[in-house]
């Protein structure tokens, strides 16, 4: 009887102590898994940045396995990855659909005659209903997507020329070998 | 002293906890209460552990909108609920869902519940099959020590 009551609470101390280790070194907080993978884009129908009189549909996206970047002028980030975005429309060839997030279209187009505009499209997101439909939940995210606007993968966050070699560009290939 | 200092620190925490984001307009209040709940019960997805209602994110601002406009269409809570479900997954609600990975969460507190009384009992039960009575020898031992003090 006295060994067991003496077991007892060292029983109970290593399960926490196992249940707690598990608990907070599996699981980041933070983690938020984008719900889109494998889905096709949501439909939408918004602005072109550079020509708001003219609309842009996913349509207009589709063809070959793209890039989907989400950007606003009040993202200090998204400043953080320009020249990165630059240099690898420049380099790989990569198309690069923009969208403008809960943003003044005209502070983002001043933005982009400063920075330059490494981007295809901009769609203008003023509501940012088609963040949501994405699953977006904070600026930058950069999406990759199949040629037919199957969503492939999510980044979070700035893109770098090192991020873009060890995780983008092997799922762009992989996406156009299979057109 | 110490009241002072206990009605100001209760006044610091007012209007964090009554923020109007931003007055959001319904015509209908019963719509309005159905608002206020649902921004209370989504989590918003980019600031850890704050409710849509209490967060400024950009983010949150879009989601409050968007429950906004689903709850104006005619959505039940429920649809707005498997809409924001659809696009952000089990992290957007603080309620979880009785699924796989959740059924533990869920259960432990009924099985703990049973665990407890199950000692409990047992132990009740050990205590009656050895009652307070001394044999012989004992009886000899005790009053030799009480002699002794």
């Amino acid at each position: 009887m006295a060994k067991q009551s003496v077991l007892v609470p060292v029983l109970v101390f290593a399960g926490l102590v196992i249940l707690l280790g598990f608990g907070f070194r599996l699981s980041d907080p933070s983690y938020l898994p984008s719900q889109k993978l494998g889905e096709p884009l949501p439909e939408f129908r918004l602005p072109n940045l550079l020509d708001e009189s003219q609309w842009l549909t996913q349509a207009d996206f589709l063809g070959e396995p793209f890039l989907l970047n989400v950007w606003a002028t009040w993202c200090p980030s998204c400043l953080a990855e320009h020249d990165a975005l630059t240099s690898i429309r420049q380099q790989h060839g990569v198309r690069i659909m923009g969208i403008n997030y809960n943003d003044d279209p005209i502070k983002a187009r001043r933005w982009l005659q400063d920075l330059g505009d490494p981007y295809d499209y901009h769609v203008i997101d003023a509501k940012g209903t088609l963040a949501v439909d994405l699953g977006v939940y904070g600026a930058p995210e950069t999406f990759v997507v199949a040629a037919d606007g199957t969503i492939l993968y999510r980044h979070v966050g700035v893109v770098t020329e090192a991020v873009f070699e060890e995780t983008l560009a092997s799922r762009l290939l992989s996406a156009a070998d299979q057109l | 002293m110490n009241k002072w200092m206990l009605s100001f620190t209760l006044l610091l925490a007012l209007p964090s906890a009554a923020t109007p984001l931003s007055p959001v307009e319904f015509s209908d209040d019963k719509l309005k209460a159905r608002y206020y709940g649902l921004i209370a019960e989504l989590r918003c997805p980019q600031c850890l552990n704050t409710n849509l209602a209490g967060s400024d994110a950009m983010i949150a601002q879009n989601l409050r909108e968007t429950v906004r406009r689903l709850l104006l269409e005619g959505k039940s809570d429920a649809e707005v609920r498997a809409f924001l479900f659809e696009r952000y997954g089990d992290f957007i609600l603080y309620q979880p869902r009785w699924t796989a990975r959740t059924y533990l969460l869920w259960t432990a507190p009924g099985l703990l519940f049973v665990f407890g009384l199950w000692i409990l009992l047992r132990k009740n039960r050990l205590r009656q099959r050895s009652p307070a009575v001394l044999n012989p020898a004992e009886e000899a031992r005790l009053k030799r020590l009480l002699d002794k003090i």
